[in-house]
């Protein structure tokens, strides 16, 4: 360690490990042993379970559905925040945060009652004969909801930051609009996009306030992985609901591997490879 | 020649940018605006036309209803313990990880962030593990007679999880820019390590901090995951506001939900004012290089 001549370092780090080995780390600790615990067999089988399959195969699939919609969402929003002028320009920057502060609880209220049978988007979709609330499209809405701003303030920044030289470069050699988008803008800001994906990937694969209002939790057929913990917990199984936990806690894990990899690339590209 | 600053480069044009042509902007503001409408603007006009549906009458008798006056004070109460706790840590981890320089420096930036990327439900099964009946010290605080699980410090303690990185993430970036010398200066002018804090630190970084309380604030009062698990959700006992909400929707007490909702709801778009408002005032702060949060 460099010797610094700022004090304070004993006191500040010992804060800081105290409250993230007290309030964070214990806490997955415990998980881990519990689900140690339980024997290689008896985790295979509450893994393998029709039940905690289908939970695995509608988390995954509609978390899937929820990033597309975000991708194409979210690309859009951040491209016209950064790149367009318009009146309301301040409070549309400001709506994109209503995801991360409201309450997932209230977004999930929400969502379900504007999806009902009798919501004020219920109605006419109802009239197509297309169900949202309490059918597998409900789930992903919430988690599109919910995962909205990590696409669109991981690109914004990054089409703000856009030189227009290149442009100009790509213009003068005659290329057309289309072709600039895609050969010029689009690998400049293709790692923060992935980026933002894999955050809204990853949040979605989590999400529970505002899934279970909309989604019916019907086991089989809209139950998500995060609740099928919580019910097997209720029942008092513990085994099952820590290797359940583990589960999500290993997939959260690799999402995190995963970002931190695209993220490294998105600075590496950006040539802030230091920061 | 000196390169264009980025900002004089877009007021220097040559051609018209991609996508400013009249009919690409109309198009793409168009799909934007109605989106935004669909998805981001009908969820928060609902909350408050639904709360309001049976009269203003209506909407505050739910709102004084013991349940939920019993929710909303347990959720004050829940804010007012884990939020000061937060920025204490906040600022203590932000001073080891800027102002020092240590091996394992980058492992614990990392920790510090890890509760971001947990689902919140994963956390509130990790706390069972430790302090509930089946778990790690279950039995012993049982035995010492204190109450931790389904109880307030459960609901504190799950909360404190969730938000740990909330008041640390503000406080990085910003504290990494401005460095150490001033600190420096101050301590080799001979002030105390408290005094430099004090009177160097704090006033430098007072808007993160601000901004990083209102946003571990904000979080705190919606928790739902997390608070649900370790809750127990006993009624009138250990739900808070969010609880409340769902605890109310399974009565087929619509209205009443929804009047509790608009509670929540204003709090979140407070929120949003305050964080706009901040952004404003503390150009620094805007420097800091914007990154969303996680879960």
């Amino acid at each position: 360690m460099r010797r610094s001549v700022i004090p304070g370092f004993g006191l500040s780090l010992g804060i800081t490990l105290f409250y993230l080995g007290a309030i964070v780390l214990l806490p997955l600790c415990a998980l881990i042993l519990k689900a140690s615990d339980v024997g290689l067999a008896q985790l295979w089988g509450i893994l393998s379970s029709p039940r905690t399959l289908s939970a695995i195969r509608v988390t995954v699939t509609m978390a899937l559905a929820a990033t597309a919609f975000n991708a194409i969402y979210g690309l859009l929003l951040a491209w016209v925040l950064a790149r367009y002028q318009f009146p309301g320009k301040r409070i549309l920057d400001a709506l994109v945060d209503v995801p991360f502060a409201l309450p997932t609880a209230v977004a999930g209220l929400a969502l379900t009652a504007l999806f009902s049978k009798k919501g004020w988007f219920g109605v006419p979709l109802d009239a197509l004969g297309i169900q949202v609330a309490y059918a597998p499209l409900g789930i992903a809405i919430a988690m599109a909801f919910t995962s909205i701003p990590f696409v669109v303030r991981t690109v914004q920044p990054v089409i703000e930051d856009l030189g227009s030289d290149v442009e100009e470069a790509g213009r003068s050699l005659g290329a057309n609009d289309l072709q600039i988008l895609w050969r010029v803008i689009f690998p400049a800001i293709f790692p923060a996009f992935l980026a933002g994906c894999s955050l809204s990937f990853a949040r979605s694969l989590g999400e529970f306030g505002a899934v279970i209002f909309i989604a019916g939790n019907q086991p089989m057929k809209t139950e998500i992985v995060a609740l099928l913990t919580y019910i097997r917990l209720e029942e008092y199984n513990y085994q099952a609901a820590a290797a359940i936990a583990v589960v999500m806690l290993a997939m959260a894990f690799a999402m995190l591997i995963v970002t931190n990899a695209v993220q490294a690339w998105n600075l590496r590209y950006l040539g802030r490879g230091d920061v | 020649m000196p390169r264009p600053t980025s900002e004089r480069a877009h007021t220097e044009w040559m051609v018209t940018p991609v996508g400013a042509g009249p009919v690409t902007r109309r198009v793409v503001l168009g799909i934007v605006a109605i989106l935004t409408l669909l998805f981001l603007i009908a969820p928060l006009a609902l909350i408050f036309s639904s709360a309001l549906s049976q009269g203003i009458g209506t909407f505050f008798n739910s709102l004084t209803e013991p349940g939920t006056q019993h929710a909303i004070l347990l959720t004050v109460t829940t804010a007012l313990i884990a939020v000061p706790i937060n920025i204490v840590f906040g600022l203590a981890a932000a001073w080891t990880v800027t102002k020092f320089v240590f091996p394992g420096r980058t492992l614990l930036i990392s920790l510090i962030e890890l509760p971001y990327s947990i689902s919140p439900i994963v956390a509130g099964v990790a706390y069972i593990f430790v302090y509930g009946s089946q778990g790690l010290f279950g039995p012993l605080i049982e035995a010492m007679g204190i109450k931790v699980m389904f109880a307030l410090p459960a609901i504190v303690l799950a909360s404190m999880f969730v938000t740990a990185p909330f008041v640390a993430r503000e406080l990085i970036p910003l504290m990494q820019v401005q460095g150490t010398d001033e600190e420096e200066a101050a301590v080799t002018l001979g002030a105390s390590g408290f005094a430099t804090f004090m009177r160097v630190t704090l006033p430098n970084v007072r808007w993160a901090v601000l901004y990083g309380a209102i946003l571990c604030n904000a979080r705190v009062m919606g928790e739902f995951g997390a608070v649900s698990v370790v809750s127990g959700n006993i009624r009138g006992q250990t739900t808070t506001l969010p609880l409340q909400i769902e605890l109310l929707y399974q009565d087929y007490n619509v209205a009443g939900a929804f009047a509790a909702a608009t509670v929540l709801t204003a709090v979140a778009l407070l929120t949003i004012v305050i964080k706009v408002v901040l952004e404003r005032i503390s150009p620094d702060h805007a420097q800091a290089p914007a990154r969303p949060p996680g879960h």
